[in-house]
């Protein structure tokens, strides 16, 4: 064994300040937003398209960001797949209840060709029937193996709970829902909404950002049709009430989630909001991880993260607990959450949260995938990168006041809505001590 | 640069056509040992102002004595429960203080811990890194928590959800005979809860010595002041030589296994099955193609057994291909496997998607494959060794292993080119040795719960 010396952990050095890469934007005549972004250091190409696409049926809107690549006129689904390979390149294809979503990366040689060949199945895509029979199966198959997914049961249960008859309540179709949808109307749903208006492209990578512009521009200046906007409903206010118990017989673990109000990126209490977040549960060294795993051994990985959507944001506690401290997992939660609301942090506290926040900013734009799904993402909210200055300079000026404000505000056990897939049998007592339950089947 | 192919079309024409050569990466390396026998890569990278920390052990899963089941795991987080000079907690605030993130990993044959920070916190990463190094805080309190939160993981990852541990927990006792290659990496409720402070120290003692350990740094730094900085913290870490390394080598099969298990909470079949392959270290030359045919067989649409499988028969809904049980072709010693992995749809035959498998596998060493076909599965593979050497942590923790198990850092910048150098001829021969003789594999029955 060694002699124990005294070392004192070093000082931080100077920060190098956050510089935003070179970059350059285009509005296309189709109404397409091309947004390219220089980051040199592999010779590859992030892509990413969203396209509104808030309010399309689920089942056939799932269904069609599966078979978006299956095939078109020219070329079947096995050619444009080998096709993107002979670049290194591969697209993917999904949905969320704001936007269908095509995501990429290649060598930045083949940047000409992954464009052409979007291009190809944004203006081409046939949905051949056979295909679509096929991915139609594939997709019940992945419906029913999330269905025997704690934390999809979980989530499924809390988004209906917070969103009552809002169209973000039910973001998973039902299997006879999927059944039911043909491949002429997956047609008419691409001719209907995967449109160039409103839509935006980024583009990063070893690329010069106006080069890549006019390439997007060559290869996708054909691709036509004009959004007509869909509005989503304002996102409903949380309606705090009884703990909702979903029975989930034999679960050796609980699901334990809890929603809490949030505000956008653009709100004044977004920085706040953020930092208050962290020192809650958005980080290991936050209050709720030391004291329910490191203290307690209760939970593997808690983790609470506010999430943005169009129609509003909303801040997400979870944690799988052991079933039998369910009861005293929440009580911590609770306590922790109801700490955070009542009393301010001290000031160390917050600067640790703050230099974290300012740290994954750092870190989150050095890589291309990391910039390009930061840059997709901002541009969502109507924003570009050099946002990532502004909210820096917001994150810096927070004080313990706001964080104690926006805590008091958004953070209150009170205002939360609280449910817990578990077995019933075996937590229904526990959790009914500290709250009143109301109990439902796993559906 | 890769050597050039002639090409072939398959699909309409275009306007800008050539193959994609395959670029290299030129990342620069410094390796140094130091007096009590840590390894040290350096590797610059001003682009952005962050760095990677890397700090691999050599003693995984594989290592773990019998009855310790899952030790090696629970022994990494016990590496985060405070050190010489720092409280419980305090690592996880130093690092998330200074704007990083940490994290650690067990693995069959290592161990790593590691962060990624703002470049002005190098020197606080190894502080950091160099006091555990030292020793950890090995307390009976911090062991009986780290009991309780390993068995939620497992929980997680295993226990509370379909398919939890398939293949990579489960098809291992099938395939191999021993245990050091066979048992729960994740170890048993009864094993973690009998693990002793004892036993950490001994473990500690004996694997987490700096002659058995590498540390890799990535990113924005000056390699002067790297290596002062690195001189500073580790050079008075005590030297202990590295354990011999046990021989955990097992023959070939010469018959087929076939296991089975019902799963309660899977709704739909699944099976996985694997071959060995040839030693990734000492035989990398002949180890490489079969990394290719992996790809090959299950890389998009527009592989072998997916168009096949997927899209044809519709045998199967979901495949996967790849080498190592933990899926990392790059990171593993002898004996390893290629592995396949098919979900199927209800009522699947798994005896038919098996026989299918060879069918194709037995084309392709038979027929053998297009030029064409070839040359777009390696322009893919390049992209995906370029896109995961991005990340300034990335290269730091690929690195330090190449630098653990081969001496050789630099072979990250010729992974791409390699990879593209595999022949057809080598694909085929590979292909032709994945006889259903050879052959392990595990399915899933389900268990018809919701």
């Amino acid at each position: 064994m060694t002699a124990e010396t005294v070392r004192t952990l070093p000082p931080l050095g100077p920060n190098r300040p956050l510089s935003v890469p070179p970059q350059a934007e285009r509005r296309l005549t189709n109404g397409l937003t091309v947004i390219a972004v220089r980051r040199p250091a592999v010779p590859l190409v992030e892509l990413r398209l969203w396209m509104p696409f808030g309010r399309a049926d689920l089942a056939r809107g799932a269904l069609l960001s599966q078979t978006l690549l299956s095939g078109t006129a020219t070329m079947t689904s096995v050619q444009i797949a080998a096709e993107l390979q002979r670049v290194g390149g591969g697209f993917s294809a999904g949905l969320d209840p704001d936007r269908l979503m095509v995501s990429g990366a290649g060598l930045v040689t083949g940047l000409d060709r992954m464009l052409e060949l979007l291009a190809e199945v944004l203006t081409g895509a046939t949905y051949p029937d056979t295909e679509v029979a096929t991915e139609a199966d594939r997709l019940v198959d992945r419906v029913q193996v999330a269905q025997s997914q704690p934390a999809h049961l979980a989530r499924a249960a809390l988004l209906r709970r917070i969103y009552g008859r809002h169209p973000y309540a039910v973001q998973t179709p039902e299997v006879e829902q999927i059944r039911s949808v043909t491949a002429a109307s997956l047609r008419r749903l691409h001719a209907d909404r995967v449109h160039p208006a409103g839509a935006v492209l980024v583009l990063v990578g070893d690329v010069h950002p106006e080069r890549a512009l006019d390439t997007a521009e060559r290869m996708l200046g054909g691709w036509k049709g004009d959004g007509h906007p869909v509005d989503l409903p304002d996102a409903p206010p949380l309606r705090p009430g009884s703990l909702l118990l979903v029975d989930r017989p034999d679960s050796v673990q609980s699901s334990l989630r809890v929603a809490l109000p949030a505000v956008g990126r653009t709100h004044p209490d977004h920085a706040a909001l953020q930092l208050a977040n962290l020192l809650f549960g958005g980080y290991f060294s936050s209050r709720w991880v030391e004291n329910i795993r490191e203290d307690k051994g209760y939970t593997y990985g808690p983790h609470s993260v506010v999430e943005h959507s169009v129609a509003g944001s909303v801040l997400v506690a979870a944690a799988e607990v052991a079933t039998e401290v369910t009861g005293p997992a929440l009580l911590e939660t609770t306590y922790e959450l109801g700490r955070l609301a009542s009393v301010p942090p001290k000031p160390d506290e917050l600067e640790q949260a703050r230099r974290y926040a300012l740290g994954s900013l750092q870190l989150g734009t050095s890589t291309q995938a990391g910039l390009a799904s930061l840059t997709s993402a901002y541009a969502g909210n109507g924003l570009r990168l050099d946002y990532l200055a502004e909210y820096s300079a917001q994150l810096t000026k927070v004080t313990v006041e706001d964080v104690a404000q926006v805590a008091a505000r958004y953070l209150a056990p009170a205002r939360g809505v609280v449910v817990v897939l578990g077995d019933a049998a075996l937590i229904a007592d526990q959790l009914g001590v500290l709250t009143p339950v109301e109990t439902a089947e796993s559906t | 640069m890769a050597a050039r192919r002639s090409q072939e079309r398959t699909g309409p024409t275009r306007s800008t056509d050539q193959r994609a050569g395959i670029p290299p990466t030129r990342y620069p390396v410094e390796r140094f040992t130091l007096d009590n026998g840590l390894r040290v890569v350096l590797t610059p990278d001003r682009s952005a102002p962050v760095v990677g920390v890397a700090v691999l052990y050599d003693v995984g899963i594989r290592s773990e004595p019998e009855g310790r089941t899952g030790f090696a795991h629970l022994f990494e987080h016990l590496m985060f429960q405070g050190s010489e000079n720092l409280e419980k907690l305090a690592h996880f605030r130093h690092v998330q203080g200074a704007g990083g993130s940490f994290n650690g990993s067990t693995h069959l044959d290592y161990t790593d811990y590691y962060e990624t920070l703002p470049s002005n916190a190098l020197e606080r990463a190894l502080f950091l890194e160099a006091d555990r190094m030292r020793g950890p805080r090995l307390t009976e309190e911090n062991l009986r928590n780290q009991v309780d939160v390993v068995k939620e993981e497992i929980r997680v990852n295993v226990l509370n959800r379909p398919y939890g541990g398939f293949p990579w927990l489960t098809l291992p006792p099938v395939m191999f005979d021993t245990f050091p290659n066979a048992h729960d990496g994740y170890g048993s409720f009864t094993d973690l809860e009998s693990a002793t402070v004892a036993d950490a120290t001994d473990f500690f003692r004996r694997y987490y010595a700096s002659g058995n350990a590498v540390l890799a740094v990535s990113g924005d730094l000056d390699v002067d002041e790297a290596v002062t900085l690195v001189q500073r913290h580790f050079g008075d870490v005590p030297h202990r030589p590295a354990p011999s390394r046990p021989d955990f080598t097992e023959p070939d099969l010469t018959a087929e296994r076939r296991e089975t298990y019902a799963d309660r909470l899977a709704p739909l079949p699944a099976v996985a099955a694997a071959w060995r392959v040839p030693d990734p270290i000492a035989d990398f030359a002949a180890y490489l193609p079969y990394v290719v045919l992996a790809e090959v067989l299950t890389d998009g649409e527009a592989s072998r057994l997916v168009e096949r499988l997927v899209q044809r028969d519709r045998t199967a809904t979901g495949l996967s291909g790849y080498l190592g049980f933990m899926g990392d072709p790059f990171d593993v010693r002898d004996p390893t496997a290629l592995l396949l992995e098919a979900h199927l749809p209800p009522g699947g035959d798994v005896d038919k998607v098996l026989r299918t498998v060879d069918e194709e596998v037995d084309r392709l060493a038979t027929d053998g494959l297009p030029a064409e076909e070839l040359a777009r599965t390696q322009a893919r593979m390049a992209t995906h060794l370029l896109r995961d050497t991005d990340a300034v942590l990335g290269r730091a923790l690929r690195m330090a292993v190449l630098e653990q198990q081969r001496d050789d850092p630099g072979l990250l910048n010729d992974l791409p080119r390699l990879v593209g150098e595999v022949t057809e001829e080598q694909v085929r021969a590979a292909a032709a040795t994945l006889r259903p003789e050879r052959r392990a594999s595990i399915e899933v029955v389900p268990g018809g719960a919701k």
